[in-house]
């Protein structure tokens, strides 16, 4: 019931804290192979071309300017080890119709849970009260976008049995306990799921997705003279069964080890602004908390955002460049087509240091006219389609990682992180360092843990002053969260140096 | 659905598991009913109704535990759903304390309408609804020329569960709620600071409904041009609207699954000093009009009141039927109702009257705790406080701390609690937080 415009990412599932049941078993109920086409995903949802233009035309029937139709059936899986045995799982259908409907940018919504006549209509009817006048509208025939495929999947899991997922599991549990003495406890969970996309508008376009989304997650804990550190890994992919190898266990097994050992040398820093040295990879949390959300044209759009008038104005050095990309293969970010029929590309965000692009849905695109840029993605069906990111990243710039290091005199370089946050308006990003070091005359010295970096997102932005050539994607559990909607992203950045950020930490 | 409705499919789905091999089985059904209208620029900005229904499913087979949950409730498709569920957890590996509650647990009914549902909203008019949100925007819209964007809403909700187990549990609950809301945004010097109020009740007649858009921009001009101020050590002022975010870790702690974990810094304080004394807290589930009020817990355990934390003393967890059998700690309930805190004299205002410098926090902004060790950081905004007055607004700083003497620093606790959520927070004052900063 909180209305602040506060955007947040963690990693992780929903439920990371405390028990970790999570899902593993259903196969789709509707048990109908759905053949790659438009007709079968129709057939999947028991609809007809006729029915849809029906209930468009319903939703239109007040004058409003288009109208589109969003389903969704996920089957969702978790299969979970407590005390080294694989003795939980649980499993989900979500399954329904999203009916929207928009008049200049204002939106009328409704959904159904079933694809029955009578239930669309309805919704349809609701959706179309946004509009408030009398209006009649000729179906065009339907356009088929057929979509890429970003994601290719080996083998399904909705052919997969439970049985064949739990050795991946106890094997991640064994090579855990064995790789380290201390290890007194390790939850892991094994969650997969598969999303049949049916969506068409009143433009005429039809188009449809098939969505893997796969992860495998642990927490370690270790104890050692009382005292208890614990580390949480992960890796997730829009993949098949083929995702799960010994190769993902091997490595999962030894990030555990060295992650949670580790910290038993860490302690907090001391407070202030200091110089920090973002390592490649997760550290992309930078680039999604201080700048992503900011240019998503919502909040620009509603003049909210404290870049709203910044397009096309130099806010970065030039070896600055940061896009938001839809069409890495397998990416846990990445998407065929978002939730609003749009083909998804790697978008400019900055370039060269200039701010070149929001980031659109169809609300935005229009009212700023310029192209969709494939970046309107709804949690399911039961929520609108707003700009949301994908994969953000920085490219690679012109230093070397260890040059960064050795410039700084005294600061923090930090690598591990489990959450962060941004306040659009005043620009003020967090995020939450699980892991780091104090860097002191341009060598790193004391481990560091547990404490917050807030700043300022364009100071921020402005004040990047070195950037390496090592650009890395972090395939970490990304869940991004907007207006009450998560949605799965990645991140990822080469070793950046940025002037000034305040630490958390302790005071003498 | 109809109550009825809701036991027939329970009744089935029951009926269909046990015969497809369950030992035991728990089902909850829900249906709710919402809708939303937010108010941008003197016109609907969106529109939304929702009505949806679920049904989640807890079986246990040869001691083995799985859960599931489904909105398809397709009678067909669902006791195919059910089929495969409990084939599947076949392949799962025993877990011997995974059955229901002992049945003499359970919640028999017969207890006080708590008053957690206004029958009225389903039948509100939505015109109504939007002229309320309307309103809220109007008592502000153009009244200021640094205002950038207003977005007012109104919202309501209202559900009804029914949950029944194999053991004989058998009970209905319902609740809803209807706000009122608006978000303001504002031009400054350095940023554009938004802040919003919202109104909530359980009943639509208790929703207060005016003065909600003055609020807000109150509260945000209020934040104009922040500035951060030094590192160092400050007394700390924390907003009730906020302080339930500084609970929470605190209370995350006092879960069973928590400590089994490992993951709780409160493991084996039972009835020892974990915070300063004028810490009190209950676990309220019978208070009338309470947001998390209830009769029986998600098990279907029956609720009882009970202290949490007396005079700072640590005097009850909250234990689970299956942690509490893993732990062998007697269970309490699986989570918190309302909780319910000893008040002070003060108001906020004399609170910050007597603090000489320090920091009110009135938002966090990120940051995390180590559920296992009680270190926590988190980004804060709010005033400089200097005897009793709001110097200026405050932003991007952070504080850090341990909950373990984190608690032990409350120096006094204010008689304003928390109006709109189960945990019933007032204004507390913090001695010597670490405060980070310039």
């Amino acid at each position: 019931m909180n209305l602040k415009r506060r955007e947040f990412i963690r990693l992780g599932g929903i439920t990371v804290a405390g028990s970790m049941v999570i899902p593993s078993l259903i196969t789709s109920c509707k048990g109908i192979p759905v053949s790659d086409t438009a007709a079968g995903y129709m057939d999947h949802f028991e609809v007809t071309p006729e029915q849809l233009q029906k209930v468009l035309s319903t939703a239109l029937e007040k004058g409003a300017d288009y109208a589109d139709l969003y389903f969704e059936h996920t089957v969702s899986n978790a299969t979970s080890l407590q005390d080294k045995k694989v003795n939980s799982a649980y499993s989900d259908i979500t399954f329904g119709v999203g009916i929207r409907v928009l008049k200049g940018d204002q939106t009328g919504f409704a959904y159904a849970e079933n694809t029955s006549m009578d239930s669309m209509l309805r919704a349809a009817r609701t959706a179309a009260s946004i509009a408030e006048s009398n209006s009649s509208w000729t179906a065009p025939a339907f356009l088929e976008l057929m979509p890429r495929t970003l994601y290719n999947v080996g083998s399904s899991w909705e052919d997969v049995v439970i049985k064949d997922k739990i050795p991946f599991i106890t094997s991640l549990n064994d090579k855990i306990f064995a790789g380290d003495k201390r290890v007194t406890k390790v939850n892991i969970s094994l969650s997969d799921s598969t999303s049949y996309i049916l969506f068409c508008n009143s433009e005429g376009i039809v188009s449809w997705d098939y969505r893997p989304l796969t992860y495998m997650m642990a927490r370690t804990v270790m104890e050692e003279n009382g005292r208890i550190e614990n580390a949480m890994v992960s890796e997730s992919f829009r993949k098949g069964f083929e995702f799960l190898s010994d190769d993902l266990v091997e490595r999962l097994a030894g990030d555990a080890i060295s992650k949670t050992s580790r910290l038993f040398l860490a302690d907090k820093p001391k407070a202030g602004e200091m110089e920090v040295v973002m390592a490649a990879g997760s550290s992309g949390i930078l680039l999604h908390e201080a700048m992503g959300h900011s240019f998503e044209a919502d909040f620009n759009r509603k003049n909210t955002s404290i870049f709203s008038d910044k397009m096309g104005k130099k806010i970065a050095e030039d070896f600055v460049t940061v896009v938001d990309d839809g069409t890495l293969p397998g990416d846990r970010g990445a998407l065929n087509i978002d939730d609003e029929g749009v083909a998804t590309e790697k978008t400019v965000l900055v370039g060269n240091g200039v701010l070149t692009s929001y980031i659109h849905d169809r609300i935005s695109a229009k009212f700023y006219n310029v192209k969709p840029t494939g970046n309107g993605r709804r949690q399911d069906f039961r929520n609108v389609p707003i700009p949301r990111m994908r994969s953000t990243y920085m490219e690679n710039g012109p230093h070397k990682h260890d040059e960064i290091i050795a410039s700084v005199r005294k600061g923090i370089y930090v690598e591990d992180f489990s959450n962060g946050q941004v306040n659009i308006g005043p620009g003020d990003f967090t995020f939450f360092v699980k892991f780091g070091y104090v860097i002191e005359n341009g060598k790193l010295t004391k481990p560091i843990k547990d404490i917050n970096i807030i700043g300022n997102g364009p100071q921020a932005l402005a004040d990047i002053t070195m950037v390496a050539d090592n650009m890395k994607i972090d395939y970490g559990t990304w869940t991004c969260g907007k207006d009450g909607q998560g949605v799965p992203v990645s991140m990822g950045l080469p070793t950046v140096k940025i002037k000034k950020l305040t630490v958390g930490g302790v005071n003498a | 659905m109809t109550t009825s409705e809701k036991y027939e499919i329970a009744d089935l789905v029951i009926k269909h598991a046990l015969k497809c091999g369950a030992d035991e089985v728990a089902v909850a059904i829900s249906d709710s009913a919402s809708s939303q209208i937010e108010i941008r620029e003197q016109k609907i900005d969106k529109l939304q109704e929702s009505i949806s229904n679920g049904l989640s499913l807890t079986l246990y087979v040869q001691k083995k535990y799985s859960s599931h949950s489904t909105n398809h409730l397709k009678k067909a498709d669902l006791l195919k759903f059910v089929e495969g569920a409990v084939a599947a957890t076949k392949y799962l590996s025993e877990d011997e304390f995974r059955y229901l509650p002992e049945a003499d647990r359970y919640y028999k009914g017969g207890g006080e309408d708590l008053q957690t549902m206004d029958n009225s909203i389903a039948g509100l008019d939505p015109k109504q609804k939007i002229e309320l949100a309307r309103q809220a925007e109007n008592e502000i819209f153009g009244s200021d020329d640094r205002i950038i964007s207003i977005t007012s809403s109104y919202f309501d909700s209202v559900s009804s569960d029914v949950f029944v187990t194999s053991n004989g549990f058998k009970g209905e609950s319902d609740g809803s709620f209807a706000g009122l809301s608006a978000s303001v945004s504002v031009k400054g010097a350095t940023g554009r600071p938004q802040d919003y109020w919202g109104e909530y009740a359980i009943y639509f007649n208790d929703l207060i409904k005016s003065g909600i858009g003055k609020k807000a921009l109150e509260r945000t001009l209020k934040k104009l041009d922040p500035k951060k101020i030094a590192s160092g050590k400050y007394p700390m002022i924390v907003d009730n609207l906020v302080m339930g975010n500084l609970l929470g870790p605190f209370i995350s702690a006092l879960y069973g699954s928590s400590m089994y974990q490992k993951n709780s810094f409160l493991t084996g304080k039972a009835d020892t000093k974990v915070a300063s004394e004028k810490l009190n807290i209950t676990d309220d589930p019978l208070r009338p009009k309470g947001f998390g009020s209830r009769h029986f817990d998600a098990e279907g355990i029956n609720a009882e009141q009970r202290a949490i934390i007396e005079n700072g003393v640590l005097k009850n967890y909250f234990i689970g039927t299956y942690y509490g059998r893993k732990l062998k700690l007697p269970p309490t309930t699986i989570g918190p109702s309302n909780l319910v805190f000893k008040t002070g004299d003060k108001d906020q205002a004399g609170l910050l009257q007597s603090v000489k410098k320090g920091v009110f926090v009135t938002g966090f902004n990120g940051g995390n705790c180590n559920g296992a060790t009680g270190d926590f950081s988190y980004g804060i905004e709010g005033f400089l406080v200097e005897n009793g007055n709001l110097i200026h607004p405050v932003s991007e700083m952070n504080i850090s701390g341990n909950m373990n003497t984190f608690w032990n620093t409350l120096a006094e606790v204010g008689n304003d609690p928390y109006r709109f959520g189960s945990f019933l927070t007032p204004t507390m004052l913090f001695d010597n937080m670490d405060f980070s900063g310039l």
